[in-house]
């Protein structure tokens, strides 16, 4: 296939968000690859998602799982809807970034974010980046991993029920 | 009516078989478990594997009393109230760190030793020695006189007088006993991070929950079920993983979880999965059994590994999982919000997979991005607004009541009883009572 151009990537980041935020939530799933994570670290800086905790490091059958639950009859949580609105900074191509090999097909982009999530009289406000390591695929580019990293990482935090 | 030195009142909100609507929802009352329940109790401050040398320290609360744990240069663990006594400011303000001999408060630099005393202050001769040591300051940061060690687990008791360690747990130390002996060294170490939830609900709501094995196959049918559901789909011969081998059992039926039993010991300690749990079927993890056959022999190994409790509630307000290694912290802020804090621990010695699997357990069932999680924090908070009603005043907990039970300790019986649940309400209003005074009539 030919060479994925910068403004594809920039194109896929934009697109992920907006199907998240119209809760297109399968055809989401479809973006990642088979051995694909979704990971959002606890700790600041953190490099390690095996031995330190975080608030989620799923692989695509658990985002299955979190997939099908929010569309379920018995998801009182889900009862009325959660919301939510990505505003995403200009994506990065992070040319310096180790993972990064476009004569491999491998790119990563890093895409700072202010994210909302709403349900009933509540709204919270998150701030932090993404960085995604896509692949290009036959039929397009696939997220191998999505890292999201809040500047709040550490808080307390209420239920977050979306995915950002 | 006020609940204040009036301990006949506050008793009468616990029945027999349901407690009233106050215990959740009344400011007052907040305010006297956090004077009287949180002090006559022991509570939980930590691990002293969070403080290893000496000057480390970690800053926490106590019901709603700022305190610090410090390793003190005679090696004890010491618990001080995170205060100066000069003009109120808390000295410690990071979660943990070395504060080296002494403690330095930032606003004036009065210092103190990590036992409290006060050590110097600038400028002393600003005060007359007669005149200040007839102050409070004098006597440098409050320290807490009960403090107890139980193979590394700190506990206080905020309250000079009352109960002694040994009467307050009774037989129940025996969980925090499992957990460690799981070590084929004996020994635990807090790792991995902490998770911290918040919830609009009020402390007691989470303490019933840990032992409410009525709820689980309807709040988390959602979670479990449909991890379940989704496995299913998984084409033939594919290995289950390990997060479905921890969601799966929540959607047990109603016959297993009677079945697994629950133990009722005194003074609102109790654990559910007495002979069995849904932390029984795991995978063996390679390297692991062979190593605790190693360190007790066959027979002691396969005794500690055979006893698979399910949630074991030390009251007030922490519950640990010994088979899965966390121990979590209902912390109350206020009638209507708690902050749970889920510990996890390394079992030191063993292979590094343990800790994964406790990681993960943490991750998918206590985290604020928890499904299982959403699942109960609903119905919490629907439990906080639902309360409110006037329509009803009293919360049930009926279930397998039996007149005699009451007195009675240290036994098993069905594992969806809630005389567990009225064990801690029983205690809720003996520990809230026993030191207050009735109010003489005007």
């Amino acid at each position: 296939m030919s060479a994925i151009t910068d403004q594809q990537l920039v194109d896929f980041v934009y697109a992920e968000a907006r199907m998240l935020d119209e809760q297109q939530f399968e055809v989401w799933l479809e973006l990642f690859t088979e051995d694909g994570y979704y990971w959002m670290p606890l700790a600041h800086g953190q490099t390690d998602p095996r031995l330190h905790a975080s608030l989620l490091y799923e692989d695509k059958l658990l985002l299955r799982v979190r997939v099908e639950r929010l569309a379920g009859q018995r998801t009182f949580s889900q009862q009325p809807k959660s919301r939510s609105h990505h505003l995403l900074a200009r994506p990065e191509i992070e040319t310096g970034h180790e993972w990064h090999a476009p004569d491999r097909g491998q790119y990563v982009v890093r895409t700072a974010f202010h994210y909302v999530e709403t349900r009933q009289d509540q709204q919270t406000l998150f701030a932090g980046w993404s960085v995604h390591q896509l692949i290009a695929a036959e039929d397009g580019l696939r997220i191998k991993q999505k890292r999201v990293d809040l500047v709040n990482c550490d808080s307390a935090m209420r239920s977050i029920q979306l995915l950002m | 009516m006020s609940y204040r030195n009036n301990p006949e009142a506050i008793q009468a909100l616990v029945r027999p078989t349901e407690v009233h609507k106050d215990l959740f929802i009344d400011d007052e009352i907040f305010q006297l478990e956090m004077e009287h329940l949180f002090a006559n109790a022991w509570v939980y401050v930590g691990h002293a594997s969070q403080v290893p040398n000496v000057g480390d320290y970690f800053t926490t609360t106590v019901g709603d009393q700022p305190v610090v744990m410090v390793r003190h240069n005679d090696n004890t663990v010491r618990v001080l109230h995170n205060r100066c006594p000069h003009k109120g400011v808390m000295v410690v303000n990071d979660p943990c760190g070395n504060t080296g001999k002494f403690f330095r408060c930032p606003y004036h630099a009065w210092s103190f030793k990590t036992d409290g005393a006060l050590l110097a202050l600038p400028l002393k001769r600003g005060y007359d020695p007669d005149v200040f040591k007839q102050t409070e300051a004098s006597q440098g940061m409050a320290q807490v006189e009960n403090v107890r060690n139980h193979r590394d687990f700190i506990f206080c008791r905020l309250s000079p007088e009352g109960q002694s360690f040994e009467e307050f747990f009774g037989e129940s130390l025996s969980t925090l006993d499992n957990m460690v002996d799981r070590s084929p060294e004996g020994k635990l170490e807090v790792a991995g991070g902490v998770l911290r939830y918040m919830h609009d609900c009020n402390w007691k709501m989470l303490v019933d929950n840990q032992t409410d094995t009525c709820h689980p196959m309807v709040a988390h049918e959602s979670s479990a079920g449909t991890a379940v559901r989704v496995w299913n789909e998984a084409p033939e011969g594919t290995p289950k993983p390990m997060a479905v081998e921890q969601f799966a059992p929540f959607i047990s039926s109603y016959e297993f979880f009677e079945g697994m039993g629950i133990r009722v010991w005194e003074n609102g300690h109790g654990h559910t999965g007495v002979s069995d749990s849904i932390h029984a079927a795991y995978s063996d993890i390679p390297g692991y059994q062979e190593s605790m056959v190693k360190a007790y022999g066959e027979e002691r190994a396969k005794q500690i590994l055979g006893d698979v409790r399910h949630n074991t509630t030390y009251f007030p307000n922490i519950m640990v999982k010994g088979p899965i290694q966390t121990l979590r912290i209902f912390k109350p802020l206020a009638p209507n919000k708690t902050l749970v804090e889920s510990w996890t621990f390394r079992l030191v010695g063993a292979p590094d997979k343990l800790l994964e699997r406790t990681l993960m357990y943490n991750r998918l069932i206590n985290a604020p991005t928890s499904m299982v999680g959403h699942d109960d924090h609903e119905v919490y908070e629907r439990a906080q607004h639902g309360l409110h009603s006037r329509g009803r005043d009293w919360v049930n907990v009926a279930r397998l009541y039996d007149p005699t039970e009451e007195g009675r300790k240290n036994e098993v019986t069905n594992g969806t009883n809630e005389w567990q649940m009225r064990n801690q309400y029983r205690a809720w209003a003996h520990y809230m009572t026993a030191d207050m005074q009735q109010k003489e009539p005007a």
